[in-house]
């Protein structure tokens, strides 16, 4: 069994001029256990509508999602919550630092919503990410590729199985992009979770053995989407 | 532990507005608990304070303005009563004990107060407590131009025995009013905490026959302090009715916890505009609590959004808002037993400094529980209109950027 499974998901907005606007549509998507997969899509093509369908941050119109056999649809928000904190880590491409918390707090609160707080772990991931001096730095003390290091750090805290990264390297120079999506899939790895890139980065998405064509997957073609 | 952790970080992060506002609360609770405390303590000491007696004869006029005079040292005499008068109560076999007291000059703004011995060794200006003089001291000889000395002037006019001074004629210091009799100081006054502290005792004598006063003046009293009997119920219904009822040449102002009470019905419209004011500096603080964290709401919603995207739960995050309200509101109670303590002193002084009468900030009153209590309260419930806006931060719209 796949450890995302998504089928028949339609998300739709409703425009400023009051029409309807269909954001995502996808027939079917599958991710497999320990999985790392990159989906290229241009800016506004709705990937990150997408990873937020997959996070339970939004709801949608129609369609089911299941992680780790369980379906979102069927959760009420706080087992959405609970299951998000649990289950999945989240890298955005600002990184969405708590600016007025420590590394070593952002990655511990993280863990306080999901299994609890494990200073030992916080610590060994953040040395595992090359900041073990910088614990006690807050983000605006940190170059942009520490602050997304913490981030990756913060994501692996609740040993997630699925890691979502949504245009991780946007902010960083093509060297410590480079760097960057390296680290992010050798912890991934490190920890047994899968990891789904969205990018429209080339340099990126070359980096992946495995990277699909997000328009084709959100177009509705099963043969695109079977990863 | 994490919403006390969150709640913590977010105070630390905005920590002058959390300060500008809990100082708003700490001044809301601290105004509301003086208030309501010095207004209490005031009414129950001056109603309660009567040097220990139960009533004051005097010249026809107000009851108040007889006992301001003659207990509270404050006011000028509504007149003169005959010494006569003094000797008919004191030989009423409902009188347990009179002492006339005369009153017109001062040292230095202090009043002096000509009376007899009686007041000081046979008069308890307190159940069990009579007046005691300071080591070293003696009581004045009633035919002597000697003086004792209360504890606050001595005090204050750095009067110790030995020294000698000049009375002044009238009640309000004036230099060029100088007497020429020197008198000396003998003995000087244990605190009591009573208007007694804040007088010059002489023999009667000294004020009856001082110079420049009217020779006619010199058999006469200001007032006379009467105690009765204590298996006498009806003595103080009696002469009430013998000196204000049927005559009309004396006052008897009894009972002087009543006359007093008076007073203070007389100036309840000015506590009652303080406890308004208070009311009101309690209300602008809770809108100043809502305001601070309504308006930093804007800055918050991303991290709102983070925290949920972590996995907190919205009703989490309500919580946070709420208990970070009620926190700045703690903040601000702790701080407003300080501004209780400095506006009481303050206060106290004021009041010791003018009547001699001695309030105790320390001295419990319900006000300092249920003021915290209520104002902590209402503090959180200021953050209810913040927490909804927490409550329903869209995360999706505010997790920028999308892509």
């Amino acid at each position: 069994m796949p450890l995302l499974a998504i089928s028949q998901l339609v998300k739709s907005f409703i425009a400023p001029d009051g029409s309807e606007h269909t954001v995502i549509n996808v027939k079917q998507f599958t991710l497999d256990d320990k999985a790392h997969v990159a989906l290229q899509g241009e800016s506004g093509s709705g990937k990150t509508t997408f990873l937020h369908l997959i996070a339970g941050i939004l709801k949608p119109d129609s369609g089911s999602i299941t992680i780790a056999g369980q379906a979102m649809s069927a959760l009420g928000e706080p087992q959405r919550d609970r299951l998000r904190a649990m289950t999945i880590g989240y890298i955005f491409q600002t990184f969405n630092l708590l600016q007025g918390y420590t590394c070593l707090e952002n990655v511990l609160l993280g863990m306080s919503f999901g299994a609890g707080m494990d200073k030992a772990f916080a610590e060994t991931l953040l040395e595992r990410v090359g900041l073990s001096d910088r614990l006690k730095h807050y983000p605006r003390q940190l170059s942009i590729g520490q602050q997304q290091r913490v981030a990756v750090a913060r994501a692996l805290a609740n040993r997630p199985k699925l890691v979502l990264a949504d245009e991780p390297t946007g902010n960083l120079d093509p060297r410590n992009a480079r760097k960057s999506v390296t680290l992010i899939r050798e912890a991934c790895r490190e920890n047994g979770a899968a990891l789904l890139l969205v990018s429209h980065d080339r340099e990126t998405l070359s980096q992946f053995e495995k990277t699909r064509e997000f328009e084709l997957i959100n177009r509705g073609s099963s043969e695109e989407a079977n990863l | 532990m994490t919403v006390w952790r969150i709640v913590f970080k977010s105070l630390r992060q905005h920590a002058l507005s959390t300060l500008i506002t809990a100082f708003s609360v700490a001044l809301a609770g601290g105004l509301l608990m003086s208030v309501w405390s010095i207004q209490a303590q005031s009414e129950a000491t001056f109603t309660g304070v009567n040097a220990g007696f139960d009533a004051v004869l005097g010249a026809r006029g107000s009851q108040l303005q007889l006992v301001l005079n003659a207990i509270f040292n404050l006011e000028a005499s509504p007149g003169n009563l005959a010494w006569s008068d003094f000797l008919d109560i004191q030989k009423n076999p409902d009188v347990e004990l009179a002492v006339p007291i005369a009153v017109g000059d001062n040292y230095r703004g202090y009043r002096i107060v000509g009376t007899t011995l009686d007041l000081f060794k046979k008069a308890e200006y307190a159940p069990g407590r009579r007046f005691a003089l300071q080591p070293g001291g003696n009581w004045f000889d009633p035919l002597r131009r000697e003086a004792v000395v209360g504890d606050f002037v001595a005090r204050k006019m750095s009067l110790k025995l030995g020294d000698t001074f000049h009375p002044f004629h009238g009640l309000i210091f004036n230099e060029k009013d100088q007497h020429s009799e020197t008198y000396v100081v003998v003995g000087v006054l244990k605190p009591s905490n009573t208007p007694a502290d804040r007088v010059i005792w002489i023999p009667l004598e000294g004020i009856q026959k001082m110079s420049g006063h009217d020779p006619a003046l010199a058999t006469e009293v200001s007032a006379v302090l009467v105690k009765l009997k204590a298996d006498s119920p009806l003595a103080g219904f009696q002469m009430d009715l013998m000196y204000n009822r049927q005559g009309n040449r004396l006052t008897f102002a009894w009972p002087i916890a009543t006359v007093m009470a008076e007073l203070f019905d007389k100036i309840g419209w000015f506590n009652r505009v303080l406890a308004l004011v208070s009311y009101l500096v309690a209300i602008v603080a809770t809108a100043s609590i809502l305001a601070g964290i309504y308006n930093s709401m804007n800055e918050r919603r991303r991290e709102i959004a983070i925290l949920r995207t972590l996995g907190a739960r919205r009703g989490t995050l309500f919580s946070c808002i709420l208990l970070e309200a009620a926190s700045i509101s703690t903040l601000g109670m702790l701080a407003g037993f300080v501004v209780y303590g400095i506006i009481f002193t303050v206060a106290a002084g004021i009041i010791r400094a003018q009547t001699g009468v001695v309030l105790d900030p320390f001295k419990f009153n319900p006000v300092m529980l249920w003021a915290p209590a209520v104002l902590i309260v209402l503090g959180a419930l200021a953050g209810i209109v913040p927490a909804v806006k927490a409550y329903r931060t869209d995360i999706a719209r505010n997790l920028a950027p999308i892509s």
